[in-house]
Order: structure tokens, then sequence, then C-alpha cells
């Protein structure tokens, strides 16, 4: 069932929520042990809230667009009275005393959160292979990652833990997951959902967003999440746009192009295969199809990867062992700050600390820092250009499929897992993966819809028009 | 071997981030950082001269609210978490050599 019927059935009364909860409970029993999708199972206040939604509908009252629907929510978003770790030693046991504003609108509108799900220690990875609590799996084929950062969440939307999850996706952290793992993934527009309670990886990139088996299911939870926060200063301060009113427009008359720079090089010839398929399909649904030329897009990992961990640098910086989470005992603060963070965080977050620090530091900071920002720029003129002449682009999600468990050990050749997905988070722009069948062993390939800033009416018309063209397993089959 | 980071900077690095590594983490992670770093000249090749930086997505100027009186944390609430605490106060060890 999809997060909107069993909304729908939930508040006439239909279904009751803790039957809904107790189904996914119960399939959570079943494959946890073997997909390893969280790192804590909220089963009890599961089952709490979700008499709390029955009992509220009995009397009469409206419980929300989510009603009794289970929700799964990555760990590095707090949850008041629940342990929020990053999958980090450093803020392991750590119990926030507030909850991110997401999982207050995510409560407010009667959705029931079963769990934390696993991420890559701080959200710095692409195959939740980097969590202090041990690989998430990919439910698709348990030998392969599921992607990441967000692998838990995704995993946990792919094995039908939850019919909805959040992620954050700093460089593809949402998307590349959501693609390995056959799901919709949405980063939505910066500033479109509020980063309250979001712990910080590189706060110029990071944006909260939507997991579902569903485009309308996405849509659903992108409209209840979005919106301006006061908490959040770089909030949009202007209504989200309604979304779900529009999913049955089509595309006729829509402009779309296709990026060239990421349908050739260092891209699996059967993903490009599907992205020219899907475009297809949109032609075919009437939209004016074109290849379009987003030059900078070739610069966006290297950008990426001197911003995210400069600005990393400077956001874990506040794990010292003072206020929260891990301290490790020595005699003056300086040395105890030292191994607090030794100890606690792992080798990958170790790595861009160091990475963002040294391109910041003197006499490097021109050199690295500021010719990213440059860079930054012409990524953001080049989007902005493509946005003249189209209004969504469309590419793969990912390079590849998804990969063995273990098969990349080097940091730079996982790195290159987001060439795709990093540029539009550079720009500020909106993104989603829809899958859109699968390579000739079967494995899910997502094809990436992006859009201009607060596209996203535009970029889910797109992408309910490529679900409903994609190519079946069965068609595969037969 | 890349020669666009030194041992010694990783060193100095790693002591300005607060982290102290063993003799073969100097070793991998110099090779790796050498790495990620010899990619990133890849942006060498175009002229940024006149390019402006872009720090981040929006013109952001400042953001300002009424100055008024909110909800906060209670000290209790804000200090539950802490390894340590006194008297409402982080605790922490000797910070200039004083006696503890």
């Amino acid at each position: 069932m999809s997060a909107a019927e069993i909304a729908a059935a939930v508040r006439a009364g239909e279904r009751s929520a803790v039957e809904v909860a107790e189904e996914h409970l119960a399939r959570i029993a079943e494959r946890e042990g073997a997909v390893h999708a969280f790192n804590e199972v909220t089963a009890e206040a599961a089952r709490r809230a979700a008499a709390e939604i029955d009992r509220r509908v009995a009397a009469g009252d409206d419980v929300g667009p989510l009603a009794g629907v289970p929700v799964a929510i990555k760990d590095n978003l707090c949850t008041k009275g629940v342990a929020t770790t990053c999958s980090s030693r450093i803020l392991e046991g750590w119990v926030p005393p507030y909850d991110a504003t997401v999982v207050q609108r995510l409560a407010a509108a009667g959705a029931v959160a079963v769990g934390k799900t696993n991420l890559d220690e701080f959200a710095m990875g692409s195959s939740t292979e980097n969590s202090a609590f041990g690989a998430t799996r990919n439910p698709v084929d348990l030998d392969r990652v599921p992607g990441g950062s967000s692998g838990g969440s995704a995993a946990a939307v792919a094995a039908g833990f939850a019919p909805l999850a959040l992620g954050s996706d700093t460089g593809g952290s949402i998307r590349q997951p959501a693609a390995f793992c056959g799901v919709v993934g949405v980063k939505p527009t910066y500033g479109l959902v509020s980063r309250y309670g979001l712990i910080a990886f590189a706060s110029s990139l990071d944006q909260v967003g939507p997991f579902a088996r569903t485009v309308a299911d996405a849509a659903l939870l992108l409209e209840v999440t979005a919106g301006h926060d006061p908490a959040d200063a770089t909030s949009i301060p202007q209504a989200a746009p309604s979304i779900a009113a529009h999913l049955d427009d089509g595309v006729s008359g829509l402009r779309v192009g296709v990026v060239r720079e990421l349908m050739g090089e260092g891209i699996d010839p059967a993903i490009a295969a599907r992205v020219r398929e899907a475009a297809e399909a949109l032609a075919a649904a009437g939209a004016s199809v074109e290849e379009v030329s987003v030059p900078a897009v070739t610069y966006g990992l290297s950008a990426y990867y001197l911003i995210a961990p400069a600005e990393a640098s400077s956001n874990l910086a506040r794990f010292d062992g003072v206020r929260y989470g891990l301290r490790v005992d020595a005699p003056t603060t300086n040395e105890m700050m030292v191994a607090t963070r030794t100890a606690g965080f792992g080798a990958e977050v170790k790595r861009r600390i160091m990475l963002g620090t040294y391109a910041l530091s003197a006499g490097y900071y021109d050199a690295f820092y500021g010719k990213a920002q440059k860079v930054r720029t012409l990524i953001c003129r080049d989007f902005a250009a493509a946005y003249e002449r189209v209004d969504v682009l469309l590419s793969p999600t990912t390079p590849t499929t998804a990969f063995e468990v273990g098969a990349i050990a080097d940091p730079l050749t996982m790195y290159l897992n987001d060439i795709c997905t990093i540029p539009t988070n550079l720009a500020g722009d909106a993104a989603m993966s829809v899958p859109f069948g699968t390579d000739a062993t079967g494995l899910p390939v997502g094809v990436q819809v992006l859009a201009p800033a607060l596209g996203e009416v535009a970029m889910f018309r797109a992408a309910a028009v490529l679900e409903a063209a994609a190519p079946s397993t069965a068609e595969e089959d037969a | 071997m890349s020669e666009r980071i030194s041992r010694d900077d990783v060193a100095h690095v790693a002591r300005l981030a607060r982290l102290s590594l063993d003799e073969a983490e100097l070793d991998t992670f110099t090779a790796q950082l050498g790495a990620i770093l010899d990619h990133a000249a890849d942006v060498e090749a175009l002229d940024l001269a006149d390019v402006a930086p872009t720090s981040h997505p929006f013109d952001l100027v400042n953001v300002l609210r009424a100055d008024a009186a909110g909800p906060t944390l209670a000290p209790a609430e804000a200090l539950a978490a802490a390894p340590s605490a006194e008297d409402d106060r982080f605790r922490v060890p000797t910070i200039l050599g004083e006696a503890p």
C-alpha cells in the first residue's frame, strides 16, 4: 500500500494505524537482521503514536495528511528523547533535547516514526559502509551496497519497512541510494525544507528530502516537510509550491534537455541508454527534447571536494568532548579534545576534516577554497543558461548501478559515484532520482530529473510521466 | 606518488584539526589527500581571473527577527548530555596549566 492509500484509509477509519504499524514492524523483524537499515527501531514509541492516531480518528479529529503512515528517519536528524548518532562513535548514545523541524512536521501530519536509519558517518560517503555501527545492505541484492550516505533510509523504503523515509543530500546522498535501491529520492531546492535539527555536514549544500516508492508519495512527504521555518535562517521565506495538484498535468509542451556532459565518459552505457529511453518517453508524452550542454558540471567533483570538506572541518569542530557525546579523559582540555576526536571519528571523517582544514589554511586558501568557489559560480551560470532553453534537465543519477560491498576501497574512486548529483547541490537547485528499469543483471537504474531553484512542480510532472513509462521488470524478463 | 601535499603538511593539518595520527595513518592520509588534490587540480585549466566566488546558493545578507524572548532550553536540559558539568556550566580539564 502506498503512503497516500494508508493515510486515506486511516483517516476514513477503514484501517487502524496500529494495524499498519504492526504490519511494518513485522516486516522489519523479519528482514532487518539481513539489511541493517536502522541504528534503532523505535517499536514501542511507534505503537504508542499509532494508538494515539486511532484514538483521535475515533474522536473525529483531523489527524493530518500522513495519518498512520510509518516513516523512517535518517539518524542525523534530531529526535527528542531518541538517540541521534550520525552513525559516529563521537555521538553514540547522545539523546537530543529537541526535535528537528522536519520531525515535528511529520508528527503534526500524523506520521508514525518507526526508527532512525543508518548512514555513512556524518553523511560522508556513498555506500553506507562508513558507519561506526556496521554497513547497510541493498535489499535488492544483499551482496551489494545500498548507496549512501542515506543508505539506511533508501533500504528501509525498498525493503518495505516504511513507505516513506527522510534523508539528507549534500552531494547526492538521497538520489544516489534511491537509484541503487530502486526507489524515488528527492533533493529539494536549497532552502525549501528546514535544516533546523539536521546535524550539519556542509551548510551551504545540505538539504533534507524524501524517499518513497512512488512519485506521488514523495510529493506528499515533500509538501508536509517543506515551507519557511524561522529557526533556519537559510529557509526560503515564502509558501512552498503545491506539487501534488500538478502530478497528473503531463509534460505536453515541457522543454527537456539531456545533459551532454553526463552521458559519456565514466557512465555505464546501459545507464546512458536508459536515460535516452526516458527522454524518448517524455517526447512521446508531448515534451520537446534536445541535448543541452552544461560544460562546468565536469568540474563539480573538484569544487565539491574542496568546498564540502572546508565547511565540514568547521562544522565538526563542535565535537570536542565538552557539551555532548564522547569524552576521552586527559590532563588538559587540549589533550582531551585531541584524544576525544581521534577516538570518536572514523577514517573518512578525519580525511575530510583534514582536507577541509588544509584547503582553508594560510597559504592555500586562494589556491584551493577560493578557486573552488569560483568554479561554483561557473556551475551556477551554466545551469542558469541551460534553464533559459529548457524547463528540466535529464541525466543518469549514478555512473554505475549498485556495486558489491567492499568493492571500492579507494576514497577518490568512491567520490566518483557522485559526479552526476554534485553539481545540483553546488547550484542550490532541485533534482530527483526516479527508478527507470534495470541493467542487464537486474539491478535498478535511476534517471535524474533536474530543475532550477523552486522548479519542483515541473520536475515532479516529468517524474510522474517517467514513473508511468518505466520499463517493468516483467517486461525485462519477457 | 603525488607531491602536492607533504607528510609534514598532513601532520600540521592534523594538529590544527585536533587529531592525532600514528605513523601508518600519516602515510595513508598523505597519499590519499594527495590523490584527491591531484584530481582537484583539473580546475587549473579554467580561466577564473574575472569570476566572482560563490559561497552560498542565495545572496543572503542578514536574516533578522524581532528582538523578543522565546522558549529556550532550561540549563538542566542543555547540560543533560554534557560529559561533565558543575554549577550550571560545562566542566573541562585544565586549560592554561594551572592546578586542576
